[in-house]
């Protein structure tokens, strides 16, 4: 019997913001795209264990962050990705105005700790609800809270954030300024 | 899946009290580190969500498509 193609479909339409969590996770691209292959090969094996009608982006985050945990551990003692090395993994970048701050950011989100950082992503950009997030990550309610607060808490001190005014063109200038006019 | 919205917003303060609906009255900066300023945590979710639909944005890769439909087509036993 194949496998039903709405479940194949629901597989698939999780893939984009899969890559956006692994990127986040890995720090590299091509890492990343290991890690999601690696993922729908092994769901798509124990599909079985998957109950029609739940959450299947939760399902396949779980799955995700299961094999890069276990990943992680073994490549423990191989170098680290340096800090920022994540700003410099994507190859488009948007256009718009705002192209010094998005930069500015992704180097900011590369620093936070992984906990934080995945908490953060989890609930803030892939719009999983703490109960998600923390089943996900294995961890209680409670945690995925306080890993969200203080990622945000880190992210506005790392740039300097006081005001909203601290985002204007301002700003801007002066990281271009302090950035010696590399670009 | 469709992108849900984000529910960073609106802030839910960790170690709240129940029934603390005094936002408007707080004073600005109680403890530094405490409380971020709503329009900050606004714009920090703006920004992750920025940095995130640039990958989402970037769609399935046909490998990885490639991959799910093979994978799907076979026998699942």
């Amino acid at each position: 019997m194949k496998l039903d193609p709405a479940i194949r479909d629901q597989v698939l339409s999780t893939v984009p913001s899969l890559r956006a969590f692994a990127i986040s996770l890995c720090g590299n691209i091509d890492r990343a795209d290991d890690l999601v292959q690696e993922t729908l090969l092994r769901a798509l094996a124990h599909i079985d264990s998957f109950q029609p009608g739940t959450n299947m982006p939760a399902w396949l985050f779980t799955i995700l962050r299961n094999l890069f945990r276990s990943e992680y551990r073994k490549r423990r003692r191989e170098v680290e990705d340096a800090d920022g090395r994540y700003a410099e993994t994507l190859k488009s970048h948007p256009e718009q105005t705002g192209r010094v701050e998005f930069e500015e950011f992704r180097t900011a989100l590369a620093k936070l700790p992984s906990d934080q950082r995945e908490a953060l992503i989890l609930v803030g950009a892939s719009g999983f609800s703490y109960d998600d997030a923390a089943a996900i990550c294995g961890c209680a309610v409670g945690t995925i809270k306080s890993r969200v607060n203080r990622a945000r808490t880190r992210l506005a001190d790392l740039l300097a954030i006081d005001s909203v005014d601290d985002f204007g063109p301002d700003r801007a200038t002066r990281a271009v300024l302090a950035s010696g006019g590399r670009s | 899946m469709k992108h849900r919205n984000s529910n960073l917003e609106p802030v839910e303060p960790v170690g709240e009290k129940p029934g603390s609906q005094d936002n408007m009255v707080r004073p600005t900066s109680p403890k530094p580190e405490a409380r971020l300023g709503r329009e900050v945590q606004a714009r920090i979710g703006q920004q992750l969500r920025a940095v995130y639909n640039d990958v989402v944005n970037q769609g399935v890769p046909p490998h990885l498509a490639d991959l799910v439909r093979r994978l799907s087509d076979q026998d699942q036993d």
